[in-house]
Order: structure tokens, then sequence, then C-alpha cells
């Protein structure tokens, strides 16, 4: 080291002097091992100063780096530590000399590690295969948060794209909405500077019927204002770069251009809409990745949407009508809070002249980011409160858990081996091994084993990739070409393998060669502690996902089988036509006549869904303020009721028998209970300026969005002029298929511009459980794999236990102990270990999962026995596994573990 | 043993080291050889059959003080220990035996 230092030193005294080329003498330090380095450096230094003289500065350095090249001998750089030193010379060779780092040390490490892990094939695999499930798990868990977290960022416009959303207050609840009047985007367009684009869009359901020729396709898209394709940066992969310059036209995804075309070029075809407007198709755009919020499989202009549909007309000036949606995105360096603070105002303003609006429904306009609208789209108060990012969060904690499992598996493990390898490193260091080289050794081997994992992971998650997409009901990939994914990856390997190698690195290599050769190691309580409380730990973590992932089931199936009020098994739902709307009594009749329908009506929802809600009813005993009151509104026709499957609290369904139900109401009981009526049958209510008759009370049906939600108070009004949707009752004699067949001519007869298209209401509700469908299969997945995980851990630690009492086993058998008991003896241990591990989750899965269901009205309490089975079921796991070995130890014979002493 | 054989370079080399007794070391081996053999000769390999015997104790080093006029840097100095004495005195002796051994008439053969 000192002399290290005068080199400098001296360098800088004899700058004068030629000297030889730098790069070249850093090659050689970098290469040559610091024992000879001063010596080669230096010849060659005095050489190279002797040639300048002799033949001139280039000659001298062209045979400088000649002999530099010469140099590069394995003689000049190898340090070896073993072979070529025998051991009575070691004291002349001092290892510590040597860099851990040096590619023949690692090499040598390297080799050593594949021989042990060949020598102990059960723990390798034990080690490795742990480790390579935690790891798959916890990379497909990061994928998927990367696609979420990227959703939307596909947008070039990411950073200045917001959508409108309104704030308004009803019976004292701040709800948050992106229903705006129509009015409000021409408003910010033309008296906002803020704004660089609008783009109104239609919000409620978009399936129409498109027909080429004969062919006829219920397809999904939207109508859009046309700043729409340069905000969202749509891609149009054919057709005209501004497709919407007039209102007749239809722009398709590929996909869609696919499905209806075949590979025709699709520009110019005309296709019929609803059987009412020829349009024709002026460009085809990529279709959205999944992951985004937009989604569509064809967009119409916004001006079409007007010219279409007379209600659209009305609603244009009207500012009460809250339908519409709104996409807009600021111009470059606006701050967004202040222009929040511009148009708060906006839909107010237009109805400031209204005391109830304005005193009690205060709507206040706010623009939310693109970059919040997939995680954080929850709202309470009018507060944005998260939305998605909770499952992200959680799925994110369940990743970090199943990685430390297997990571503490793997230190376990490794430690519990490392320690049988003791001797080892006693003969190691008695012959000169320094402490430094058996760190690098283990280190090394630990790191090994990680990387070995690391591809083994890799195969998993390549092969498990296509089922996660369809459990999760995405399109993801791994970006094999992004480096920092890469990075990150053997990042985390290198730190998992460092971390898992770090105890029996750092605690064997302090042993004292001399006490572990004379005594053998007498590793004792110290070195088990820690073990027993990561086997704690690991399997908290595993009782916590148990009991987690049993009452999210238990939470699915409360959903479930809630009593929503009416049938929907043999209720069917057809998107309705004009076509269908004027032969509706000819239609209806037809169908009775089949024998397989029940009974028919008309409503302007699906029958698990409300699209409609009213403010402004007035009844017996109201106040202003209840005016604000929003209630649900279902419009429908006769036998609603009947069709639904629902049992009238009081009063009867609308019916043909009296002339007054054209005027009648519903009410459900939450309606009742909201109005304080005693008597609520032949009550009239007044809305939009008319009297409404109650004829009857039906319980609180559960139609809303989310099936775990409280009921609305709701009110089914009888407006025949104001459906889209046709209800059916089948006949359940019949089966569904034979219904269907039976029911199919007529629809296609009296609606020839549509496809058949009807939804079963028991599917449908059943797709409202996706969320928690989703979330409740992958935590049920991350906890068998971290039940998985921990037994193996806990396998390879019995299997080591058992083996190293093996001779203790061998007396107690001589001396007359039963096999049972030698089980017994070797389970107790993991048993309590486990225990401790219950008892420690117990608080912990409670506290967690009370704060998980804190977001749910409709939701289970948490019960005893969900903890009680875990339990029962945790401690039935660990004796199977650990049985295995503890009775492989049993029923040795003793004669064979005792006979070497 | 494989370590007692001398290999050709391996005998001129501990030869060079003893014949500049207190100075030898690689540049100075590898010049003194230079003027001697009619071959090319790298420092590279001077050091190789340096370090090569030292490891068969034939050699013994020392390190001298650094050096300005070598960049600061200190030479190893070898000297030839006493197996480096006995392996160049067998093989000299082998020499000689060999050459005692030739019969005169071997060469007169030749042409």
């Amino acid at each position: 080291m000192n002399r290290k230092n005068r080199i400098h030193l001296d360098n800088h005294s004899e700058r004068s002097v030629v000297q030889p080329p730098r790069w070249a003498e850093q090659l050689l330090i970098r290469i040559t091992a610091p024992y000879i380095r001063d010596e080669v450096l230096g010849d060659l230094y005095e050489l190279f100063q002797k040639r300048v003289h002799r033949y001139g500065v280039r000659t001298a350095q062209l045979l400088y780096v000649l002999e530099m090249l010469f140099m590069l001998h394995p003689r000049l750089w190898r340090r070896k530590p073993e072979a070529s030193f025998k051991p009575r010379y070691s004291k002349f060779n001092d290892f510590s000399t040597i860099s851990i780092f040096h590619p023949a040390m690692i090499r040598n490490y390297l080799k050593l590690a594949f021989r042990n892990l060949a020598k102990h094939k059960g723990y390798s695999a034990i080690n490795i295969a742990g480790l390579a499930v935690g790891m798959a798990v916890a990379m497909l868990i990061g994928i998927w948060i990367q696609d979420e977290v990227s959703a939307n960022k596909h947008h070039k416009n990411y950073e200045t794209l917001y959508e409108v959303r309104l704030n308004q207050t009803f019976d004292g609840k701040r709800g948050t909405q992106s229903a705006l009047p129509f009015p409000t985007g021409e408003e910010l367009r033309s008296k906002f500077p803020d704004f660089k684009a609008v783009a109104t869009y239609q919000r409620s359901d978009g399936n129409r019927s498109l027909m080429v020729g004969d062919q006829k396709f219920i397809k999904n898209g939207i109508f859009i204002g046309e700043d729409a394709i340069d905000m969202f940066s749509l891609n149009i992969l054919n057709g005209d770069k501004n497709p919407f310059k007039e209102p007749y036209s239809i722009v398709l995804t590929d996909e869609t251009a696919q499905a209806i075309f075949g590979n025709q070029d699709p520009i110019g075809k005309i296709i019929r809409l609803e059987d009412k407007a020829d349009l024709k198709v002026t460009a085809v755009v990529a279709k959205q990745p999944k992951n985004a919020t937009l989604q569509f499989e064809y967009l119409l202009p916004w001006h079409l949407m007007e010219n279409m549909y007379d209600w659209v007309k009305k609603a244009k000036i009207d500012w009460r009508n809250n339908d519409f949606g709104l996409y807009v995105q600021l111009k470059d360096g606006v701050d967004p809070a202040q222009t929040n603070a511009k148009i708060k105002d906006v839909v107010l303003n237009h109805q400031a002249d209204d005391a109830n609006i304005r005193n009690l429904v205060k709507p206040e306009l706010f623009l939310h980011p693109m970059s919040k609208w997939r995680l954080y789209s929850e709202f309470t108060e009018g507060q944005n409160t998260g939305g998605f990012i909770k499952y992200v969060r959680l799925f994110g904690i369940f990743g970090l858990f199943i990685l430390v499992i297997a990571c503490i598996n793997f230190m376990n493990l490794s430690t519990a081996r490392s320690e049988k390898r003791a001797k080892e490193v006693g003969v190691r260091k008695a012959v000169g091994s320094g402490r430094e080289q058996l760190i690098g050794q283990f280190l090394s081997e630990s790191t090994l084993i990680a990387g070995l994992a690391l591809v083994l992971a890799l195969v998993i998650v390549m092969a498990s990739l296509p089922y996660f997409n369809r459990l999760t009901e995405k399109a993801m990939s791994i970006e094999f070409g992004n480096p920092v994914y890469w990075g990150v990856i053997l990042l985390f390997t290198a730190f998992t393998g460092l971390l898992a190698g770090s105890y029996p690195a750092f605690y064997l290599s302090s042993f004292n060669p001399v006490r572990i050769l004379k005594g053998g190691i007498h590793v004792g309580k110290n070195a088990t502690l820690p073990r027993k409380i990561l086997v704690v730990v690991q399997f908290t973590f595993s009782v916590v996902l148990m009991i987690g992932t049993i009452i999210i089931y238990q939470q699915i199936q409360h959903g479930k089988n809630r009593p929503l009020g009416f049938t929907k098994q043999g209720l069917i739902s057809v998107n309705s036509s004009t076509d269908l709307l004027e032969h509706f009594d000819a239609l209806k009749g037809e169908l009775l006549a089949t024998g397989a329908v029940m009974s028919i009506c008309k409503t302007n929802a699906p029958p698990t869904q409300w699209w409609s809600s009213n403010s402004g009813w007035k009844w017996k005993g109201a106040g202003p303020a209840d005016e604000s009151v929003i209630f649900t509104t279902i419009a429908t026709s006769y036998d609603y009721a009947k069709t639904m499957g629902i049992r009238l609290k009081e009063g009867r369904d609308f019916s043909r028998d009296f002339a007054t139900d054209s005027t009648g109401v519903i009410l459900n009981e939450a309606a009742v209970k909201r109005m304080g009526l005693k008597h609520p049958v032949g009550e009239i209510i007044k809305w939009a300026n008319r009297n409404w008759t109650v004829v009857g009370v039906i319980p609180n049906i559960v139609l809303e969005w989310s099936p775990y939600r409280d009921v609305a108070p709701m009110t089914v009004i009888f407006a025949e002029n104001w459906v889209n949707f046709i209800d059916l009752r089948l006949n359940p004699a019949l089966s569904p298929s034979v219904a269907i067949q039976k029911i199919r001519p007529i629809f296609d007869k009296y609606n020839p511009a549509y496809p058949f298209d009807y939804k079963f209401a028991d599917t449908e509700y059943a797709k409202k459980f996706s969320y928690e469908e989703l979330i409740g299969n992958l935590s049920a997945l991350v906890c068998m794999l971290a039940i998985f995980i921990s037994c193996l851990g806990l396998f390879g630690l019995a299997s080591f236990m058992a083996e190293q009492r093996v001779k203790e086993i061998g007396v107690r058998k001589v001396l007359g102990a039963s096999v049972v008991s030698v089980w017994g003896l070797l389970s107790k241990d993991f048993v309590s270990l486990v225990l401790i591990a219950c008892i420690v989750a117990s608080p912990l899965a409670w506290y967690v999962m009370q704060e998980w269901l804190e977001s749910y009205t409709y939701k289970i309490s948490i019960q005893a026995d969900v903890f009680v089975i875990v339990f029962v079921l945790a401690l039935l796991i660990t004796l199977l596994t650990v049985s295995y070995q503890a009775l492989k130890a049993a029923l040795v014979n003793p004669v064979k573990s005792l006979r070497s002493d | 043993m494989k370590g007692t054989q001398l290999g050709e370079f391996e005998e001129i080399i501990l030869l060079t080291v003893a014949l500049l007794y207190d100075d030898a070391y690689g540049v100075a081996v590898l010049e003194e050889l230079s003027s001697r053999l009619e071959r090319p000769i790298s420092l590279g390999m001077v050091h190789r059959t340096l370090q090569r015997l030292e490891e068969k104790k034939l050699l013994h080093s020392r390190f001298s003080e650094p050096i300005a006029e070598r960049g600061g840097r200190s030479k190893r100095l070898f000297t030839i220990t006493l197996a480096g004495d006995h392996a160049l005195q067998q093989a000299r002796r082998i020499r000689n035996e060999l050459w005692d051994g030739i019969p005169k008439t071997a060469f007169d053969h030749l042409t």
C-alpha cells in the first residue's frame, strides 16, 4: 500500500519525463496480481525509458505495448490459492492480498458451489424450487402492477388529458359523477382559453346494430367529439387523418374492420347504423390496448348524434339533463388547479335562478386527470378516495410477502445446511483460507442458487403468463426488450442471493478453526433461534393470507347469495329497437302464444341495473330540501313485477285492467321509508308537473352496480315511451335453449335490422363480481403458493433436523422409544412454531380484513370459525409436511445410525 | 518430481541470475540475455520464468526500495537458492557426463 502511494508522488514530480502509454499501464494494473504488479510495471517503465533513449519515443511506445501484450499470460495474473501453492509454503503466500473478486477466485467459487449443489440434490432442489416459485409470483404480480400503473400511458397527451366531473349534493350526500349537461363542452371551449381540445362523449351503453348488406352485427361504439382523434392520439392505420369532417361517417378499429369486411379495404364502404342512417367508413384506427380506459369497437362523430336523436337536440340547451361525458385537453403549461377554480361554477351559473340548486345541490365542476382514471376512480363526499389502487397495493404487499417467505426459506435452508459445512470451513481456514475467501465462497454459492432460481422463475412466468392473462383478463407480456426490467430482475436476484448468503457467510466464516476441528460445532441455541423466528414470520404471512383468502371468498359468496328481491333465473332481456316497439303488442301476443314466454315487459334498463335517477319528487309532508332527494328511476310498462319475478309487499303490479295506471308509480321500501309514507298505496305524489298514484310497493330489489351497496330509494314509473329494453320471463318448464329457439324467429320477424341479441339476467348479474372474483382468485393463488413455499422450507428444515439428530434418535430407540414418540419429538418443535405464528397472525389478519371489508356496505362480519379452520389447516399441513421426515427418521434401524461409533 | 527438472530456458535464466549476482531483476536479466542470445525475448517470458523458478524454490526474491527511474517502483531482486545452485550443478554434471561420454569419433563422421 505504501508503495502505491509513493508511485503517485513520484509521478507528480516527474511530469517532464516521457511516460509510457497510460492505457497500457492501466490495463496492466488491472490484470496483474498485486504482488507482482510493482516489479512488472517497474521493469516495463525502466525498459521504456531506456528505449526512448535508444529508439525514440514512438518505437518505445510501440515496444511497450508489445511487451504488455506478452504479459497477458495467466501466470502473471492467476492467483492459484491451492493447486500450485502447496500448504508447506503457505506462509510465503499471503492470501489476504488476493482479491475475492478476482476472476480466478470466482471461477473457483462457482466450481465449488456447483459441486455442493450436486452433492445435496434434495436441498438444492427445494431451495431452488422454493425461491423460483416465490420469484415467479413476485414477477407476475410485478407485471400485473406494471400493467395497471401504465394504463393509458400510451396516449401521447397523457399529461394534459382530463375528464370533467361534477360534484353535487343530494339529500345531504356529496356525490361525484361524470355525467354533465350537454352544453358544458361548448361553454368550456368557447369561454376558457385554457383548453386545447374538448370532446363530449356518450356515456350510456353503446351496443348498436351495424348492417352491411344483409349482414347484421351488434358492436359497441361511442359517439365522441371530433377532437378526440387528436386528443387521444388515435393511431389512424388507413383512411382520412381527419375522419369526422362529415357527420355521416364512422371510424372502425382494425379488429372491427376485420370482423365486418374481412380482408377487403373498408375505406369508403357504407354501414347502416341502427337501420336509421348510412355511414361511410372514413378511417381505420388501431384497437386500444386492453388496459386503456377509452374502449370502443367503432367511433361515431358527435354531430351525428345530434342529427339522429331528437332527445339529444333537446338536451343541447338543457343545463339540467346530466347525461354526457366530457374529455378535455389543457394547453401545455396550464395549471389544472387554476383551471379547476375557473370552471368550478359553470354549471351552477346556468341554474343560479333555482334556489335549491344554488343552496343545496351546489354543482361544481372539476378536472379528473387521466393519470387517475384507472386506479383512482372512487369518490367519497366529493373527494378522490382511491379506487383500484387499493388492490394494486394489496397485491404489491402479497408479492412482497411471497418473496419474503421464499427468501426466508432460502436463508433457513442455507444456514441449516451450512452448519453441516462447518467442518469444511474449519479445514479451509486451517490450510490458510482467509475469511474473505470464505465469505466470497458462501455469497457466490447463494448467488448462484438465486441465479438458477431466476432462470427457473422466468420459465415459470413464461409458462403461466397465458393462464395468468386469462385469469386477470389482460394481455400482459414480459418486456424482454426493456433494459430497466432486466436491471430490476438482476438487481433483485443479486439482492436475494446476497441476503440469503449473508448469514452463512458472516456467521460461519467467523468460526475459530481450532474449535471446529477439535470438538465439532456447538451451534446450539444461538443459531436456531433466528431460524425459529424466521419460520414463525413465514407462517404468520401464510396464515394471514389463508385467513384473507377465506374471508374474501366468504364476502363474494355473501354478495352472490344476497336476496335480490327478484328472480334472476329464466329472465332475459333484449335491446329493443323502433321496429320492436312499434309492433310490441303483436310481438307480445306471438311470444306468449309460443308457450316459451310467461310474461313480458318493457323497461329503460337491463333487469340487473338501473340507468336513470331523478330528483324533484314531491310528496305529502315533503319540504323544499326533499326535492333534492335522488330516486333511482325505472320506466316500465305493464307486468313489470310479474316479469321480474318480484313479490310485491303491498298493492299490485301495473295492469291493463286499471286505466289510471298510465300515471301509476311503484315504490320500493327504501323510497317509502324516505318519503315517510304510512299507507303508501293510493297516495298521490308529484313529479315533472304530473300527479302519480302509488299502486304498489316492492321490496328493495338489488339493481345497484355494486351488489354490496345499499339499495337506493326507487320509483318504478309507468312510461311506455321511455324504454329501450324488453324483458322476458321464460317458461321454466322448457330448457332455456329450447325457449330461445322458439322465440328467435319471432324477434327476427319483427326486428329485421338487428340480430337477435339477448342476455340472461343471471349471467349479467354474475358479471358484477368480476373484480371480487379476480381478487379472490388471485389471493387464493398467492395463498396456495405461499403455503407451498413455506411447506417446502419446512420440509427441508425437518429433514435437516432429523438428519442432525439421527444418533440421538438411534439411542432413544435402543433405549425403547416408540416410533410415535420419536415422531412426536420431531414434530413438536414445528407444531409449536406454527401455533405461535397462528397467534401472531390472528390480530393482523383480523385488522387487515376488517379494513378491506370497510369498503362494502353489504358485508359479512368476520367469524371466529374462520380462524379455527385456518389454524387446524395450518397445523395439519405442518404435520403432513414434517411427518414424512419425522417418520422416516423414526423408522430407521438404530443399528444403522449408530454403527459408525 | 516434475519440479526438479530444468527446462532449457529456465536453465539459462537461472544461470543469468547467478551471473548478475546481486542485481538480477527483470530488465537486467532481459538485457543480459538479449546481448547473448540471438532470439527475441519478451519481458513477459522472463517474468514468467522467474516466477516459475521461484515457485520451484530455485530462486529467492526480495524487493528493493522504490526507484525514481522506475517510476517510483521497486525492483524484485532475485538470488539463487541452495536448491537452485543444486539444480544448476546437477544440470552441469549431467552435461559434463554426457560430454565426457561422447566418443571422439562421433564428431568425425559429420560432414
